[in-house]
This record gives structure tokens, sequence and C-alpha cells, in this order.
């Protein structure tokens, strides 16, 4: 699990990988927000932490469909399946890599780019933790979602159709959560829910996953 | 004899096949008098006016939009234990169904909020719901379509029904929890009486068995369809098969 | 025969409308294809065993 994990890394880091991608698209949509609705700080520092969060949420769907499709196309994914490692296990150390290379660093760079958009200062400490505790459910549900539709040509869109509507309830507390820190009322039911939600999807959805690429190998 | 007797598609066929011209029948005689009385015979109400009127279609077409999501997870898991062919296609002429009741409730809703809440649209926790759960049958009959083969594909829906299903759940109270809201709670329990005078209650229940029926009906002929398709696309290739 | 129905008959009418034109709409699609798939059907059995 450990190699599977170290080579998906090293892959996604060398060869042109979403790694700097999905980062530059966080960038990307945070900067043209601003021109959309209008350059009036107030308003921006008031929806700032549901845009970091929407567009943290797109640029993870970015690198999902990759995930898979890569290995299946050059044939690897079988071979990994006939290793004695289960495929859940396998979807797992997919899951991780994906967050360890999409959505650790736009968590990390969710605070210098919150200075884009006048965020409150008690917003920062706010959207880190939020997107630090949420995104981990991101990957895994993405991992799900990938695994769905790995045989699929062109599986791109059909995966975001799929995935974003999965998408939502984790969206909603961790936006919620980060909202409410700010302006500093109650966090702890939203914050709860979205550690329920991050732990349930790593603890349940690795076997669903586990259970669709078995269905999509057969 | 058992009910799983009827997994047999041959069967199957031949058992729906009369009973669906009944359901039919029947849908259309409810429909008919529900939406007649309804639309005609009752009177307006205080608050509401002769918009209570849409109460007729939008709480069954909403109900239906619910209980089909609920029948398709029903044969989901039914597909995915005992690997019944005809509990797949259910699931999968089930779903069109669905989405046109989603698309009724949430249009005849947004028509409704209009005079009384003065917006189409309000980020309400159940127009919302019915908006995400617009987007999971999307999603459900966009993977149907995507998939050739058939089991994979029937495999692969149920799967995402069964995970869609506890995530919808999880979005409805995300979103209960996101924003309170301006709809007036369940106007459908059982003592609803104290809820809804009987003028209203009587041709909604009529309406509701129409509905129910239609479903049925709709969902017993899709279902056919589906088996004929597979069947001929199984002799297709038998075909093909004797040639080579 | 047409009830009052006040300032709010473009509403209730289109209510109604939309609802029978979309249970219609599916009823005539399903009708359509379940017609022309037992069509076929039927053909190749006849088919086989003529």
């Amino acid at each position: 699990m450990k190699a599977l994990l170290l080579r998906d890394l090293r892959l996604a880091i060398r060869a042109g990988g979403g790694f700097g991608l999905s980062l530059a698209f966080f960038l990307i949509v945070v900067v043209l927000v601003p021109f959309g609705v209008g350059p009036e700080s107030d308003i921006l520092s008031r929806i700032g932490p549901g845009i970091l969060w929407v567009a943290a949420l797109l640029a993870t769907l970015l690198s999902l469909d990759r995930q898979f499709a890569l290995d299946h196309e050059d044939g690897a994914l079988p071979l990994i399946a006939t290793s004695p490692l289960p495929l859940e296990a396998v979807a797992l150390a997919k899951a991780l890599a994906h967050w360890l290379t999409t959505g650790l660093p736009l968590t990390l760079a969710a605070a210098p780019l919150g200075v884009l958009l006048n965020l409150d200062p008690a917003a920062y400490p706010w959207i880190v933790l939020t997107l630090g505790l949420g995104t981990p459910a991101l990957s895994v549900i993405g991992t799900f979602g990938a695994a769905l539709t790995v045989g699929i040509r062109r599986g791109g869109l059909l995966l975001s159709l799929l995935v974003l509507p999965l998408y939502v309830p984790t969206l909603i507390f961790g936006a919620e959560a980060a909202r409410r820190g700010a302006q500093g009322l109650e966090v702890a039911t939203p914050l709860l829910m979205l550690a329920g939600i991050t732990a349930g999807s790593l603890a349940l959805l690795p076997f669903a996953a586990g259970g669709v690429l078995r269905i999509n190998l057969r | 004899m058992s009910i799983w007797e009827y997994a047999n598609p041959k069967k199957f066929i031949a058992t729906t096949t009369p009973v669906i011209p009944w359901a039919f029948g029947g849908a259309m005689l409810c429909l008919l008098v529900g939406l007649v009385w309804g639309f005609f015979l009752t009177p307006q109400a205080d608050r509401f006016g002769s918009t209570v009127k849409i109460i007729y279609v939008h709480v069954p077409s909403a109900m239906m939009a619910i209980n089909a999501w609920a029948m398709m997870l029903v044969a989901s898991l039914i597909w995915l234990i005992r690997r019944h062919h005809v509990s797949a296609l259910a699931a999968k002429a089930a779903a069109p169904v669905g989405m046109t009741m989603t698309l009724i409730a949430l249009f005849t809703g947004a028509v409704w909020g209009q005079p009384m809440w003065g917006t189409w649209w309000a980020w309400d926790p159940r127009l919302t719901s019915f908006l995400i759960l617009f987007l999971f049958y999307l999603g459900y009959i966009a993977l149907w379509e995507a998939i050739p083969d058939p089991d994979q594909a029937a495999d692969l829906t149920s799967v995402l029904c069964l995970v869609g299903s506890v995530f919808a759940i999880l979005s409805r109270y995300a979103v209960l929890f996101w924003n309170q809201g301006l709809h007036q709670g369940a106007t459908l329990s059982l003592d609803a009486k104290e809820n809804i005078s009987d003028v209203y209650w009587f041709p909604l229940l009529v309406c509701l068995a129409g509905f129910i029926l239609l479903f049925v009906a709709l969902v017993l002929m899709r279902t056919g369809t589906e088996i004929r398709v597979r069947r001929l696309r199984a002799l297709e290739r038998q075909a093909q098969r004797a040639l080579a | 025969m047409m009830p009052e129905l006040g300032k709010y008959a473009v509403t209730v009418l289109s209510a109604y409308g939309v609802t029978l034109v979309l249970l219609l709409g599916l009823t005539g699609l399903s009708w359509r294809r379940w017609r022309r798939l037992k069509a076929e059907m039927d053909r190749i059995e006849r088919g086989r065993d003529g």
C-alpha cells in the first residue's frame, strides 16, 4: 500500500500530473470571482469563505478523472488488482495520494488567497481548519466517483455530474462552519458534522469504491 | 409459489401485460376524478386563494418523486443481493418517471411560491432538497446511458443508488441546517385533519391514488420494454455469432 | 363551468398545464417505445418459428 501510495505521489508530481494544475485552477477561480461580482471589499469578505470552498471543490474535481483512468489505459490497473493488496486498500491509497497532492496544497493555499478576497483576519484559521477537515472527504468521494466511471471513455464530464451532488453535504457544512467561525458564531455543530462526514466517508466509501473497481475489471 | 417467480423475465411480462391497462385505466379514472374535483369543486382557501388547487398536482408528484427513488433503492438492493435482472431493469425504468415527478414538483412549487412568497425560487430546504434529488436522478440516468454492458451498468448504478441514497439523506439534513426556510411543515401526516380540512383532503387522496397507479403502470410498462430491449440485443448477438 | 380563479388564474392553470403535459409526454413516449419493441419482438419470434 505504501509502495502504491509513493508511486502515485511520484507520478502526480512528475509528469505534469494534476499537482500544479489544480492549484493554478484554484488561483484562477479565486481571481475571477471579483471580476464577476465587483471589487467592493465588504461583499468580497462576506462571500470569501464560500468562494474559497466552492473553488477548492472544483479544483479537487479537476484531477479526479486521471486517478484510475491512466492506470486503466496503460494496463496497470489489472496488475494492481492481482496483487495481494485488496482493491479497497488500493482505493484508499489512491484517495490518500489525491488528497496529498490536491486537498492539502489547496488547504495551505487558501490562506494566502484569502488576502485577495479581503477576508476578515478572524476567518483565516477557520478556512484552513474546515478545508483541512473537509477535503479528505472530497478526495474519498471523488475516488468513488472515479472508480465508478473508470471504464467509460471520456468519463470526465459524467464524473462531475455524479460527484458534484455527492459533494453537497460536505460543502454545506464546511462553508457554513467557515462562515460562522468568521463571524464569531457557534461552530461546534457544523464542524462536528463535517468531521463526521469525513470520518464516515473514509470508513465506508473505500469499500464501495473497491467493489465498483472489481465490477469494472470483470 | 413465491414472489421470486416473477423475477423470470418471461413470466414478468406475461403477468404484468394484462395488469398494465387496468393500472392505466385506474390511474386515468382517479386523476380525472381527483383533478376535476380538486380543480372545479373545491372552494378557495382564505390564505392561499385559488392557488390551493395546485396542491392536487404538487403534493402527489413530490411524494412520488421520493417514493420512486425509494423503489429504485429497493430494486437495486434486490439486484445486488439476488441478481434478478428484472429488478435491475425495474430500477432503470423507474428513474425517468421519478425524474419527471421531481420536475413537476419543482415547477408547481415554483409557480406556487411566486404569489405566496413573492419569489419564484427560494433556497428553502424542501425546494433545495428536491433540486438535489433531481441532480441525483440525472447522474443515475446518465450512468445507465454511459455503460454499454447491461450487467455492469446494473451493478454500477445499483452501487451509485445506494451511496446516493445515503448522501441524499445527508444533504436533506445539511440543507435543513443551512436554511430554515419558508415551506409549511408536513400537511400530509396521519393526523392531517388538523392541518387540512376534508374538503381538500378527499380529492387529494384520490389524486394520490391516481399518481401511484400511474407510476405503477409506467414502471411496469417501461420494465417490459427494457426486458425486450435486452432480449433483442441478446438475439442479435446470437445471430452474429451464428454467422461468424 | 370555469371556476373563479381570481388573480391567480395564470399560476394555477400553468401548474396544471405543465403537469398534464409532462405526464402525458412521459406516458406517450413510454407507450410508443413499448409498442415498437413489442412489434419487433413479435416479428422475430414469428420468424424463428416459421
